[in-house]
């Protein structure tokens, strides 16, 4: 499948119809989960405010998904000089940021109720804030070197350097006790969140991760005409 | 290894001598450190409550100052070329340019550390684990830098570029130094902190050179 799509014809054709395809899936599961999240009874504890996580969890998911996918496709153009690698990796980043963005505000936003403050310095928080200066790094990286392909692999290496942050984001939230809410989804023994929460959450974390789906393979085939008209103008220049 | 020594004994001589050297650094840092009194307010509880984190902040600040010209200055007059010629891999170059900027720029902070805390207002008994500890997270610096550094080559704005890549990387090191030293002065165990500090330098240090290395060799295409 990957070696396959790893053809830019192929790549291309497949992603002409893939990709609003992934992006009507997402818009389901998104009308879905948000439908359920507006539905569901309000937390015991936290009200009405509980719903933020809807949109606020899927966002940090989707932003750290957004990382490993960048880290991937940098470790193909680096290590295979795979040019379509490289137009991903580029795509990619900007979507990353985005997510990462939404997170911190949409974390803000909750913070506001819950902890009665805007920004609260604990683990969890302040890695995703490195997330982000990651990905602002990446793009800072990439745009301040001319030739685009040395950009293109310098930016790889350090999109593979800053992966080893993110077993750090997980570590960190380990060694530094804070306020932030532990773990309660992925764990040893099951989800200790209620069903009526946990079902449009997962709804809406699969709707985020098929729009970046939908949004990453969208900015790759943008990439990929942007790399050909140049290519063409740069040889009708020629002529 | 001879070629290595002598390798390392240029750079040190460079980094020593060209470009004000440890002068410049420790001079950043004195200037910071005076600053902050004046931004909190004098009040002694106030700066000995923030002194010992500021004089680590401001230690991973002045450690950025001079990575600019670690590998730039061996990039344009084509040294780095003649280097990488040389049977000697580029990994254990790099490597050695980072052993050397460590000396000439990150022992000589690590001893103005403990006086700038101290001089801040911390208690003087923290003096010797701040010396370790910027000692440790200098090396840490020094090879994050150095990646920083090998990465921006070639590009626009090398210096701002640098800190905004190096930055976000440093944040490791940075809590653990940060945690070990909070710790010790609030008598919690503070060991754990200072070995993850090492640990972190100790991995920086085999793992940037291979990133350095790739990122010499790609600017050099």
């Amino acid at each position: 499948m990957l070696t396959a799509l790893a053809n830019p014809h192929r790549f291309m054709a497949f992603s002409r119809w893939a990709a609003p395809l992934l992006g009507a899936a997402a818009a389901a599961f998104l009308a879905a989960g948000l439908w359920l999240g507006l539905a569901a009874p309000e937390d015991y504890q936290q009200g009405t405010t509980v719903r933020i996580m809807f949109v606020h969890v899927p966002a940090a998911w989707a932003a750290m998904a957004a990382y490993a996918c960048l880290g991937g496709a940098s470790f193909f153009a680096l290590v295979f000089r795979h040019a379509l690698a490289d137009a991903a990796a580029a795509a990619a980043a900007p979507l990353g940021a985005g997510f990462t963005l939404m997170a911190l505000v949409t974390g803000s936003l909750w913070g506001r109720p819950m902890w009665g403050a805007w920004w609260v310095w604990d683990a969890r928080l302040t890695s995703v804030l490195v997330l982000f200066l990651l990905f602002v790094a990446y793009i800072a990286l990439r745009s301040a070197i001319d030739d685009e392909v040395k950009a293109g692999r310098a930016a790889a290496i350090l999109a593979l350097v800053g992966l080893i942050n993110l077993p750090v984001i997980k570590f960190s939230v380990d060694w530094w006790n804070s306020l932030h809410q532990g773990e309660s989804i992925f764990r040893a023994g099951g989800p200790t969140i209620a069903a009526v929460f946990l079902i449009p959450l997962v709804l809406m974390g699969a709707g985020y991760l098929l729009a970046f789906g939908a949004l990453w393979m969208e900015r790759t085939r943008a990439e990929v005409w942007r790399r050909r008209s140049q290519a063409l103008a740069a040889r009708a220049a020629f002529r | 290894m001879k070629l290595l020594w002598r390798l390392y004994r240029r750079e040190l001589a460079l980094a020593w001598n060209g470009g004000g050297g440890p002068l410049l650094s420790v001079g950043f840092y004195a200037a910071v450190a005076t600053l902050v009194p004046l931004a909190l307010g004098p009040s002694p509880e106030r700066l000995a409550a923030t002194a010992p984190g500021l004089a680590w902040v401001a230690l991973a600040l002045a450690s950025l100052l001079s990575l600019e010209r670690l590998f730039e200055r061996d990039f344009e007059d084509g040294a780095l070329d003649l280097i990488a010629l040389s049977p000697t891999p580029l990994e254990a170059v790099a490597a050695v340019k980072c052993l050397a900027q460590w000396t000439a720029v990150g022992a000589p902070l690590s001893l103005a550390a403990p006086l700038a805390a101290v001089a801040l207002g911390a208690s003087p008994s923290l003096a010797p684990l701040i010396l370790a500890c910027a000692a440790a997270g200098g090396l840490a610096f020094a090879f994050v830098g150095g990646t920083g550094a090998a990465l921006a080559l070639g590009s626009r704005r090398g210096g701002l570029l640098i800190a905004v890549v190096v930055l976000p990387l440093l944040t490791p090191p940075v809590i653990f130094g940060g945690g070990a030293i909070d710790a010790f002065a609030a008598h919690l165990p503070w060991r754990s902190g200072l070995l993850l500090l090492i640990a972190y330098a100790l991995a920086a240090g085999g793992l940037a050179p291979l990133a350095m290395a790739a990122a010499c060799r790609n600017a050099q295409s």
